[in-house]
């Protein structure tokens, strides 16, 4: 049985937000299958008990001197940017128009 | 004179400290060696000819005014394209990034610099990071100098076959699940991931943030342990970085190379000697083991059952991480921005620019970690493969109880030939078998040449607790002596 529908990776596309075509839904639809099935043998391991590890270094409330250092300027921090407006990132539309007006 | 392109870094560093040659000549000549061979290994993404030359001028300047010089003052570097440079574009092997130039630094680009380095530009790469063969770059493949219709790994093939292609003696790669040690085999290279925070991931652009490090690839060991110690240490900018000085690689390479191992014991990871490896691997890696038996280590087998879940809960783990870390890929702080007509809406702007910015292995990636971390598969993947990670690392533990490091081939196969594995992306994954332990459990690792199989390179992977980073250099420099470095036959 297969371990994801196609129907499956489109809600994960659009999940991801990523406009898949209809050419990749097929391909992903075997691809991701094929990786689930695979990883699911971690389930194999009997670990009820196990305490789980998200990172190696047993770091926790790192702090630093609060020392002011120079920054970015806005100019800087906006030179990577598709658009810009007045200082700000500029961004397409948020809100619906019937909303908006 | 002889070529300044087929010296280590160390010979380079001498030279141009007693003043023999100047660092501007020793750039001159590994930009005139890119020249003339990167049109047919595609090792570089971007090449910086006027900011090495400027680097290499200071250098120079340095040393007229009486300064004194770092161990790798005027040695050029190649960079991985994955750490951002101050004007310099980084794409990450990603079109979503394409001719982006960041506004700062990388700490450890900022910590070659400041050693007195020269970086010569970056190299290519598999987008994000993602990937065993280069082969998903966005920007054409890198091709392996010992035969360019092979891979030269993955994903920091760009780093390795600029240092088996002589255009650079030192470079810096990243590694998440074998990104350095895996390129490093196959290419006949040295490759170096630190222990985990102890080299920083700031400018780092993150794929998994529990597993990045950063770290030295050269062409010998020596060499590798000196760029370590000069990108290493604590850095207050990554609240993982470890508060501890670097360890003593340097002297432990310098002892390594002596060619005494005796009072060394070394662990054979016994799930790894037998299965999964191709014969002549297995058998490059058997006659290294003997190496290292009359070079005076001892040998025993170890096992560490839980490793052969390693790679399935590394493929839960590390995509989980980047469906996460790769949604500030938004087409609105930085980089591509697709369909943006005035009418779509935000979020149908954000899908096309990363449908049009990511390709097919980052786009798979994002959705089996949006699966792994989605309510009702949460425990049942992303939370069981936690645990897994925590067996794997008591078994580490475990093991270093017994003996000083642990010992494996570092791939299960030679280079393979370009597309050989593109088609099914799991057979691509298997290419990280050996190396994804060591990553889970954020202790070092080095893969270290230690034979041919069918003329093409086999590396022999130490791997030793956290923060013993010295101990596999040892290792790796004894085993050096006796097996030498490895020259590609055609260029």
């Amino acid at each position: 049985m297969a371990a994801i529908s196609r129907e499956e990776v489109a809600h994960l596309a659009r999940l991801s937000r990523l406009a898949v075509t209809e050419e990749e839904l097929d391909t992903f639809a075997g691809q991701l299958d094929v990786i689930l099935q695979a990883v699911a043998q971690v389930g194999e391991v009997a670990a009820a008990d196990i305490p789980p590890t998200s990172h190696s270094v047993p770091l926790t409330n790192v702090l630093r001197e609060d020392v002011v250092t120079p920054g970015l300027t806005p100019q800087e921090a906006l030179s990577g940017a598709p658009d810009a407006e007045e200082q700000r990132f500029r961004v397409p539309r948020i809100l619906d128009e019937d909303v908006a007006s | 004179m002889t070529d300044i392109t087929r010296m280590t870094a160390t010979q380079i560093a001498e030279l141009v400290a007693s003043g023999e040659t100047s660092a501007v000549e020793v750039t001159r000549a590994h930009l005139d060696r890119i020249a003339a061979v990167d049109g047919q290994v595609n090792a570089f993404l971007h090449v910086d000819s006027e900011g090495a030359l400027a680097a290499a001028r200071e250098v120079d300047a340095r040393r007229s005014a009486g300064e004194e010089l770092g161990p790798l003052a005027g040695v050029p570097v190649a960079v991985k394209d994955v750490l951002t440079t101050k004007g310099v574009p980084t794409t990450v092997g990603s079109k979503i990034l394409e001719g982006w130039r960041p506004p700062y630094d990388s700490t450890i680009v900022q910590r070659l610099r400041a050693a007195g380095t020269v970086m010569l530009g970056k190299t290519n790469m598999d987008e994000f990071a993602m990937g065993s063969s280069t082969e998903y770059s966005a920007y054409g493949p890198t091709r392996n100098p010992w035969d360019t219709d092979r891979i030269p790994g993955g994903s920091g093939g760009g780093s390795a076959a600029a240092l088996a292609a002589y255009e650079a003696p030192l470079a810096i790669g990243s590694d998440t699940g074998g990104s350095i040690r895996q390129p490093g085999a196959v290419t006949g290279t040295v490759g170096a991931k630190p222990t985990y925070g102890g080299t920083s991931r700031y400018g780092l652009v993150a794929f998994s943030s529990s597993l990045d490090t950063p770290g030295p690839c050269a062409r010998t060991v020596l060499d590798a342990a000196l760029l370590h110690e000069a990108i290493g240490g604590h850095d207050p900018r990554d609240s993982t970085s470890i508060p501890a000085p670097v360890p003593d690689v340097v002297a432990a390479a310098k002892l390594g190379a002596t060619g005494d191992l005796s009072g060394v014991r070394l662990g054979i990871v016994s799930e790894f000697a037998g299965e999964g490896a191709e014969p002549g691997v297995l058998a490059a890696f058997h006659e290294a083991v003997d190496t290292l038996t009359k070079l005076g280590a001892e040998i025993v087998e170890v096992s560490c059952p839980h490793f052969r879940y390693a790679l399935p809960a590394y493929y839960l783990i590390a995509p989980s991480e980047c469906s996460s870390n790769l949604a500030r890929f938004d087409g609105v702080r930085f980089g591509l921005r697709v369909g943006d007509d005035g009418n779509r809406s935000l979020e149908e702007v954000m899908s096309l620019t990363r449908e049009a910015g990511f390709g097919a292995e980052v786009k798979r990636r994002i959705m089996i970690g949006t699966y792994a971390l989605s309510s009702g598969y949460y425990d049942a993947y992303y939370g069981q493969a936690q645990k897994v990670r925590t067996l794997i690392t008591r078994d580490f533990t475990a093991a270093f109880e017994r003996v000083d490091a642990l010992i494996s081939p570092t791939t299960p196969f030679v280079a393979f030939p370009l597309g050989a594995r593109t088609s099914d992306p799991y057979q691509m994954y298997l290419a990280d078998l050996f190396t994804i332990p060591t990553n889970l459990y954020g202790g070092p690792g080095i893969s270290v040449p230690c034979g041919l199989s069918d003329g093409l390179p086999v590396g022999l992977q130490v791997m030793a607790p956290t923060m013993a980073d010295d101990r596999m250099y040892r290792v790796a420099a004894a085993l050096e002596s006796a097996v030498g470095t490895l020259t590609p036959p055609q260029l």
